[in-house]
């Protein structure tokens, strides 16, 4: 097992979804259990399904120095950068440690392959259309990189990109670096966009609902897919010793299959027993689990075989059916979930379930209820038996 | 400058059209080889299992090729040793039939090729024909995609203290893509890092504040092509084939550039 690490202080956060823009509108929309799924409006040929999409994303223009960056996935990052005052934070933090001692980790799945696709459909004469003739947008770094430009970072900058685990991997690596005296501070997050790629191949899959979907119900039958950009801002607990910590990180493979979960989940038990011993916390001690819970059959069936190793006072949810499935990003978002979560004393509910699976019923909350907590966890698993868990806890009382 | 972390490369795995294991790399890097003529097409990838080596894409048979080369020199067992897998582009000839079959006819997307085109499909395909279970990643930085994943990879193997294997890798650009991408042949080389201990090449790595120039390409330019990454990785190549103490400076942001020590 690991040793134990030292928290970081989450010194900043936000996160825009399907929910609305910035905390307060999640906040909002997990207290009271309004979705924010509707009819998809989105792919460029029908598909039957429901879809989180961002509102406002193409209004997000950006100023004319970041205009090169231009693409849907990075206007929703800048929407999602301007919000709870991250900008501001981000820039205190490269005022007290230097511009070079900040690091940037950001996970997407697709970043702006949206455009890419979108130069396929106008090719002229074969060629790339001349507005889309721009290299750094057809890259998975993509995201990274325009953030990197619009913030001012120039400390250490990397993708990374294991799907859905992309933007929990995220908290992990960037507290390596601060471990190592390589960093002072890092700027974390995830940021992908609604795309053809993701809404006609999940549908290939068959992994995809046509209703909004239904995670740990008896009758779920697939994912919604959404869109989110989620940050966080790390920094040694010193520096915030008010604000909430990340506690510990797991990372794991299933080494099983490249699209399906190992049966008896046997990553997803590895990760989380990585991030406890991280983190130096009793599994009885966890509050609240932000459970991966895509609403497929099978992942929801794996992932419910680790609910009884926590305490039935431990409440547990999937909030995709708030955002659905937003890929990339979905360990960034739920990560500030479960901030939210221990800053403001509430369960998310698990939303769209009306008849649990009894496997996860003892630990489900399905409706929204004000609770301390003083530790919670977010898992994200993803595509090619990729495994993250990641441990959050209160700071030094004010 | 970062205090100087350190060390050991124990193993060293590489193909490229013309050269398909680092042996050969070497010997053509030291004068005493050339190309092989007759060398094949495509990497062996014989680590994985033959039903997933046909259908695995280009960029995995060439990711676990040289990754499976690494661990065997080093003698680790690849169950587990953390892997972490960096290419500038991914799986390109994927990328162009996917944005090909979605602006024609979106609904024949093949469910097989959707998910050998996530950037961590090396990554999977790995894991499930060595068994690993520890931590495995797949990262990008565009042209600083060498130096950013190089630095993760030792990041990871120093704050875990184990030994980690890093790739990273490009395929050709296919299609109205290639005039983006630019990456003209396929390459990749396989690093295994150990924190510590005997043995090897001894690699020194540090931050220093100011952005190096990019390596001037001197060998081998039809692999390096336009791809900043591959440059970078035969540049330290011809470095540890040479086995002399060198030094070498990669950019790694706006701001900072890698520092290598080599120690022979």
């Amino acid at each position: 097992m690991p040793e134990r690490i030292e928290p970081l202080a989450i010194a900043a956060c936000s996160a825009t979804s399907a929910l609305g823009h910035g905390l307060a509108a999640q906040l909002e929309a997990l207290r009271s259990g309004r979705g924010g799924l509707r009819a998809n409006d989105f792919s460029s040929a029908p598909l039957e399904c429901r879809i989180g999409r961002v509102a406002g994303v193409e209004d997000a223009a950006l100023p004319a120095p970041l205009a090169h960056w231009d693409c849907r996935n990075n206007r929703l990052a800048w929407l999602g950068l301007r919000q709870d005052g991250l900008m501001g934070a981000v820039a205190g933090a490269i005022d007290r440690h230097g511009a070079t001692r900040v690091a940037l980790i950001l996970g997407t799945s697709t970043a702006s392959i949206g455009a890419t696709e979108d130069a396929y459909r106008r090719l002229d004469h074969g060629h790339f259309p001349e507005d889309l003739q721009r290299p750094e947008i057809h890259t998975p770094h993509s995201l990274a990189a325009f953030v990197a430009d619009a913030t001012g970072i120039e400390g250490p900058a990397l993708t990374i990109s294991t799907a859905c685990s992309s933007s929990a991997k995220v908290f992990a690596s960037a507290e390596r670096l601060i471990r190592l005296g390589l960093a002072d501070a890092a700027l974390v997050g995830g940021v992908d966009t609604l795309c053809d790629s993701v809404l006609f191949g999940f549908h290939s899959l068959e992994l995809v609902s046509r209703q909004a979907c239904r995670p740990f119900d008896a009758q779920r039958d697939g994912i919604s897919i959404g869109e989110a950009a989620a940050f966080a801002l790390l920094e040694r607990v010193d520096v915030a010793p008010h604000a909430p910590r990340l506690l510990g990180h797991g990372e794991s493979s299933d080494a099983h299959h490249m699209s399906t979960p190992h049966p008896e989940g046997r990553g997803a038990q590895a990760a989380l027993d990585d991030a406890l011993a991280r983190a130096g916390v009793d599994v009885d001690a966890v509050d609240y689990v932000n459970l991966h819970g895509t609403a497929t059959p099978k992942n929801d069936e794996v992932e419910a075989k680790l609910l009884p190793r926590f305490a039935t006072r431990t409440r547990a949810s999937s909030t995709k059916g708030f955002t659905g499935h937003t890929l990339g990003a979905a360990g960034a978002l739920e990560a500030v979930f479960a901030l939210l979560a221990i800053e403001h004393g509430i369960v998310p509910p698990n939303l769209g379930c009306s008849e649990p699976m009894p496997e996860a019923a003892p630990w489900l909350a399905l409706q929204p209820s004000p609770r301390r907590v003083d530790v919670a966890l977010s898992n994200s698993f993803g595509f090619g038996g990729n495994n993250a868990c990641l441990v959050f806890g209160r700071g030094a009382a004010a | 400058m970062s205090t100087p972390f350190a060390l050991r490369i124990t193993g060293i795995g590489a193909w490229a059209p013309g050269a398909p294991d680092w042996q050969r790399l070497q010997a053509i890097f030291r004068g005493e080889a050339a190309t092989m003529e007759d060398a094949p097409a495509r990497p062996a990838g014989t680590i994985l299992p033959a039903a997933e080596r046909r259908r695995a894409p280009d960029g995995v048979r060439l990711a676990a090729e040289v990754a499976a080369q690494a661990t065997g020199m080093a003698g680790v067992d690849p169950a587990t040793v953390p892997c972490v897998f960096a290419s500038t582009h991914g799986e390109l000839a994927i990328t162009d039939y996917v944005c090909e079959t979605l602006a024609r006819s979106p609904l024949e997307l093949s469910p097989t090729k959707f998910h050998n085109s996530v950037l961590n499909a090396p990554a999977g395909y790995w894991t499930i024909a060595t068994g690993c279970t520890t931590a495995s990643s797949a990262v990008t930085a565009h042209h600083r995609s060498f130096a950013a994943g190089l630095l993760e990879a030792a990041a990871f193997a120093c704050a875990e203290a184990t030994p980690v294997v890093f790739a990273s890798c490009d395929v050709a650009s296919s299609g109205p893509l290639a005039e983006m991408t630019r990456t003209t042949l396929a390459f990749g080389m396989a690093l295994l890092l150990q924190p510590d201990g005997n043995g090897g090449t001894r690699l020194n790595l540090a931050l220093r504040p100011g952005a190096a120039e990019p390596v001037r390409v001197v060998t081998w330019p039809a692999v390096a092509g336009d791809n900043p990454a591959n440059a970078e990785a035969l540049a330290l190549l011809s470095l540890l084939a040479g086995a002399k103490a060198s030094n070498l400076r990669l950019p790694l942001s706006s701001g900072l550039s890698l520092d290598m020590e080599i120690e022979p």
